[in-house]
């Protein structure tokens, strides 16, 4: 298998993504966009980053660039895509995953630890966890506060699509634990289908042991999982 | 043909956080101005020639449905004038 990382004008966590996939023993490659998708592709990373210099609005150009409806075309087939910082706002612009991630609360760039709680331990991206689990992740963006309106979130969480929701080290949704105002502390959702995912935390910075914690493993080994 | 100006105006639903427009209206504040509320939006001037200003309309709403505005956030107009 070869998970094909698409590479936009602005991507910078491709090469974080492809080292963490290795390190993993996940085959991976930096695809360009404009050569489209490779054939062989088993799973696809939307890196983080700032595609196109998040002109207009963070991942909005990227969502419409034409390898984009190979990805949806992909997605729809079945194939695992995992939708990081960058990778998640051109999720959602591109309506993988709905919603958008828009300015956080702030107004600031924020780049920090913090943890996040899995919601659901039965999805490829979650499988290496337990529901509940509390996971030290880190952030880095200024556009990261989830944003949906209220009756369409309430549809989210009944049908169970909400990933991994910001917490305390104790696993308690807080105002204080919320890093970017996000609604109900939603950090990363899936899509139709439990292998489209995104999130705005960078599990690819917190999987290789010898930059630190390991945290993030779990959610990349997904490709493995959702490909057995 | 004709040439129109078609005016985009691209600004956030009602209820939306709006950050910046938060953080300006406090920055005004400072500067000792009164104020209740301020809202940001953005804008777009597209020119182009068209059959008629309905049909350059038309075409500047397509612009803001697939590009200019998320509608999941937001709320856009469209003006059209003669250039």
């Amino acid at each position: 298998m070869t998970v094909s990382i698409i590479r936009f004008g602005g991507s910078n966590c491709d090469r974080d993504a492809e080292r963490a996939l290795e390190h993993l023993g996940i085959d991976a490659e930096i695809v360009w966009h404009e050569d489209g998708l490779p054939e062989d592709t088993t799973g696809i990373v939307l890196p983080g980053g700032f595609s196109y210099g998040d002109y207009l609005r963070a991942g909005a150009m990227a969502a419409r660039a034409p390898i984009m409806e190979e990805v949806r075309e992909a997605a729809r087939e079945g194939v695992p895509v995992l939708g990081v910082c960058n990778g998640a706002q051109v999720g959602c612009e591109s309506s993988l995953t709905e919603g958008a991630f828009t300015t956080n609360e702030s107004a600031r760039f924020q780049c920090e630890p913090v943890y996040v709680r899995v919601e659901r331990d039965d999805t490829p991206w979650t499988r290496a966890y337990d529901e509940g689990d509390v996971l030290e992740i880190p952030i880095a963006h200024a556009e990261g506060r989830y944003e949906v309106d209220d009756d369409r979130l309430a549809e989210l969480e009944d049908e169970d699509r909400i990933l991994f929701r910001y917490c305390d080290e104790d696993g308690e949704t807080t105002p204080e634990a919320n890093p970017n105002g996000s609604k109900h502390d939603v950090a990363g959702l899936v899509g139709d289908r439990d292998t489209v995912a995104v999130l705005m935390p960078h599990p690819e910075r917190v999987t290789l042991p010898d930059v630190g914690e390991t945290d993030g493993q779990g959610v990349l080994r997904g490709f493995a999982y959702a490909t057995e | 043909m004709t040439a129109y100006t078609a005016t985009v105006t691209v600004r956030l639903k009602h209820g939306v956080l709006d950050p910046e427009a938060e953080t300006t209206a406090r920055a005004l504040e400072r500067l000792d101005f009164e104020l209740e509320e301020l809202r940001s939006a953005d804008q777009f001037e597209i020119d182009l020639e068209a059959a008629s200003a309905e049909e350059a309309g038309e075409r500047a709403d397509e612009m803001a449905e697939r590009l200019l505005a998320n509608p999941t956030i937001h709320d856009y107009d469209v003006e059209v004038d003669e250039r």
